[in-house]
């Protein structure tokens, strides 16, 4: 884990879909080890985003994008295997996803996708991760149990777990809590903040109030185009642009 | 033209037609059922179905027949299922929103479509004729294969479908491969709407009889099949000819062995319906 | 960061691929292979002397080739089939779609998908002994084996085929067309016959049709019960011969590379191109949607 310097660099990222442009022109960069939240309206284009540097955009049909992506210096597109990428950049959804199989299997699926058999090696792996999730104690005894009967935030958090165990370098969370009581939402955050310690995190959140919590610095996105980022206090107390402004008062979105 | 009763009496009146329109479409499989199980149960005893025929066919077992059927549905199902479950993952997987993929659905619907005698002379002309294999197991296998290969298709594409696509997302975002994917986070959930077009594919596969005609069927051949070259009895074809081309023979023998058969089939399609309601039923998300 | 995992992969999906187009490959093939034996009839007998002459007398000497009293004998046992199937059919979808209770749709539906299963041959089989016989003593005619009773035995074949494409169709009708029309204030008859009818009626008719094309290619249930009769057809009383009876029939007996034998793959031509025309047709209407 590089403890500092870039770790994204986001360069004239244009993103379309059959024509009609997603992101238009993106600039960004992304420090090693600090959590940057996107807040917008909807339609902003921030899961586009977020799915473009992971490459998960790939599978979408009539996709087109321009620019360059560079992870560690390297761009994403023409350096990288996607498979290896998405090893390295892990991506939470929104609602919680877990896999019709049982707890430990959601967590080592990637794992076993990689070829590792070893049941004592997957169970390291496995309890590390459920452990930085903050999962371990209410899934310990329930490990096989089906991931299905977990509670929403349980499951959100297994969904953390399972993309931990790869030992990603970037985690990227796409309105993580969206679903989830606040409780639940309590422990995921919480769960984020002990997480920037290793990790490189990118949260988009439609809840400016937990961007401000959590991020160190802010993104505002509008209509595909990246307005202005900046650090959080900055951000929230006195923004450049007056549509920055205008949405963090609640103006509209 | 105004009507003269009320619209609710109408709505009886209509209601009343429908039902009994509906009881005259189903009405008859039972039909169908009851008339072959009363004058055929009585022929089909263990003799009956282990052993091979005797007096040209009159008296004796159907053996040879079911031994045929049971060779030529598992050859078809070879054939048929690996071939037909990869194109339904190309379908479903790989295949995007263009010219090509209208154009492989229109061919599926129109090999679903051919007559079934129709077939018979593709299966003559490239698996006898072109291909040499002469009549036997294997060119009546492939033209059989070749007949339930939409039903696979169309079956399998569906149970693909019916999969959510946050599967595939989720499995891709933690570092697998398209295929990966396909296998562990798909296929597996994928499966009973696969077997379910499987089995009906062999029911299927197992009543036909014109495609077994000119590739594989032979009536008095009163041993076991060799191997995949030879010919093979087959008991939609023995029904036939017992029933049209062998007088004198007993009643009861034809209604045996149609029993046969039917039973055969009608089993295998109720298997296949209830895989597909417990399935329904427990499904896990 | 290519090793020999990745090819394994791309080997595999390379088939997959494959396989994905190769029903395209094996239609095409089923036209050539007929094409190739067929047109050698054509070598020296006149395809419109095959298509509209009306003698079929391939073992004669001179043989006739004429197949017109085939395709009408295929045009009258199939419109026999229609008269009954169509309406029959659409009733019964219209009953499962729209009225049914729940439980009872779900007996129905399977007692569909069961008579589809029934193998023709065991249907012509009790064609031949109940509506046979049955025919013979009714109207008293000199034998049962007529174009009657390939109709009524067909019918049962086209009728699963047209009330589960149909009951897909009426299904597939948005609930607001319905509720609007209660709203204001149709009965549920009068809003199955004016409102969902008409919005299904494209599907509707994809579903006769494909019912019509399932008729036109059955072989053995007419075989075994329209007599064997390849003459002008007389009316629906009188034995005749289809197109689809003649192949399976006379292809045991012809010698292969004979006019006779190239005479049945021209058949299969026409055939193969009567189905494929019906279900473009039908394909057209299923995806004809408003």
């Amino acid at each position: 884990m590089v403890a500092s310097g870039e770790k994204i660099r986001v360069q004239n990222l244009t993103v379309s879909f059959g024509g009609a442009a997603s992101l238009k022109n993106v600039c960004l960069d992304i420090q090693s080890c600090e959590i940057l939240s996107i807040i917008g309206p909807a339609n902003s284009g921030k899961t586009t985003f977020l799915k473009t540097i992971n490459r998960l955009i790939d599978s979408e049909n009539g996709v087109k994008v321009s620019g360059s992506v560079l992870l560690d210096g390297k761009d994403i597109y023409k350096e990288y295997d996607p498979v290896f990428l998405r090893r390295k950049v892990g991506i939470i959804f929104a609602m919680p996803l877990p896999l019709p199989m049982t707890i430990f299997e959601n967590v080592v699926y990637g794992l076993r996708r990689q070829g590792i058999k070893d049941k004592s090696t997957l169970m390291q792996s496995a309890e590390k991760a459920l452990k930085a999730a903050y999962l371990w104690d209410e899934a310990k005894d329930r490990l096989h149990e089906l991931a299905m009967k977990l509670s929403g935030g349980q499951q959100q958090r297994l969904c953390i777990a399972r993309t931990l165990a790869l030992e990603p370098d970037v985690v990227l969370f796409d309105e993580p809590c969206s679903g989830l009581d606040p409780i639940s939402t309590a422990k995921v955050e919480e769960a984020m903040l002990k997480l920037k310690e290793k990790y490189t995190i990118v949260l988009v959140t439609n809840n400016t109030k937990q961007a401000a919590r959590v991020g160190q610095r802010t993104a505002f996105f509008l209509m595909g185009d990246l307005i202005e980022v900046d650090s959080t206090s900055k951000m929230f107390t006195a923004p450049s642009d007056k549509r920055t402004e205008d949405y963090i008062s609640g103006k509209f979105g | 033209m105004r009507n003269p009763f009320s619209p609710k009496v109408s709505q009886k009146a209509a209601f009343l037609l429908l039902f009994f329109a509906t009881l005259l479409v189903i009405v008859p499989v039972g039909m169908v059922i009851v008339v072959i199980l009363k004058n055929g149960a009585k022929a089909v005893t263990w003799e009956f179905l282990s052993q091979m025929p005797s007096a040209g066919m009159r008296a004796g077992g159907i053996l040879p027949a079911i031994v045929g059927t049971f060779y030529l549905v598992v050859g078809a199902v070879l054939f048929a299922l690996p071939l037909g479950l990869c194109a339904a993952i190309y379908l479903s997987e790989y295949s995007k929103e263009n010219l090509m993929n209208r154009i492989v659905r229109l061919a599926i619907i129109n090999l679903a479509g051919v007559p079934s005698v129709v077939f018979g002379l593709f299966g003559l002309g490239l698996f006898v004729g072109f291909f040499k294999f002469g009549a036997s197991i294997l060119a009546g296998s492939l033209t059989l294969g070749v007949m339930i290969l939409p039903v696979i298709i169309t079956s399998s594409r569906e149970a693909l479908g019916s999969v959510p696509k946050s599967f595939r997302e989720v499995s891709l975002s933690l570092g697998a491969t398209k295929l990966q994917t396909i296998c562990y986070a798909v296929l597996p959930h994928a499966l009973p709407g696969v077997l379910t077009g499987t089995i009906l594919g062999v029911g299927r596969a197992a009543g036909e009889t014109a495609p077994i005609l000119f590739t594989v069927a032979a009536f008095y051949l009163p041993r076991l099949p060799r191997d995949i070259f030879d010919q093979a009895m087959a008991l939609p074809y023995h029904l036939y000819v017992l029933s049209t081309q062998v007088p004198n023979v007993d009643p009861k023998v034809r209604y045996g062995t149609a029993l046969v058969l039917l039973s055969i089939v009608l089993i295998m399609n109720l298997i296949a319906i209830m895989i597909r309601s417990y399935f329904r039923a427990r499904k896990k998300w | 960061m290519y090793d020999s995992k990745r090819l394994k992969e791309l080997i595999v999906e390379v088939m997959i691929k494959i396989s994905g187009v190769a029903s395209i490959f094996i239609v095409a093939m089923i036209f050539l292979f007929l094409l190739k034996e067929g047109i050698f009839l054509f070598k020296t007998y006149k395809p419109l002397d095959f298509l509209f002459g009306k003698s079929w007398y391939p073992i004669s000497e001179p043989a006739e080739f004429g197949i017109l009293p085939l395709i009408l004998g295929s045009i009258l046992v199939t419109l026999g089939a229609a008269v009954i199937s169509v309406p029959l059919g659409i009733a019964a979808a219209i009953y499962i779609a729209e009225i049914a209770p729940p439980r009872l749709k779900e007996i129905l539906k399977s007692g569909v998908e069961l008579l589809a299963a029934i193998p023709s041959v065991v249907l012509g089989f009790i064609g031949m002994v109940t509506v046979v016989p049955w025919i013979k003593s009714t109207f008293h005619v000199s034998t049962g084996l007529t174009a009657l009773a390939g109709s009524v035995i067909l019918a049962f074949m086209a009728m699963p085929t047209i009330v589960s494409i149909a009951e897909d169709a009426l299904h597939s009708v948005p609930k607001i067309y319905k509720e609007g029309a209660y709203a204001l204030g149709a009965t549920h008859w009068q809003t199955i016959y004016r409102v969902v009818l008409p919005a299904a009626s494209s599907g509707i008719m994809a579903a006769v049709m494909l019912g019509i094309g399932r008729v036109v290619g059955e072989t053995m249930a007419v075989m075994m019960v329209t007599g064997n009769s390849p003459s002008m057809p007389r009316g629906i009383l009188y034995p005749v011969r289809t197109l689809t009876a003649t192949v399976a029939a006379e292809m045991g007996e012809t010698v292969q590379g004979s006019d006779h034998y190239f005479s049945l793959f021209a058949i299969g031509i026409v055939l193969f191109l009567i189905t494929f025309a019906i279900n473009m047709t039908a394909d057209l209407f299923l995806h004809r949607k408003r």
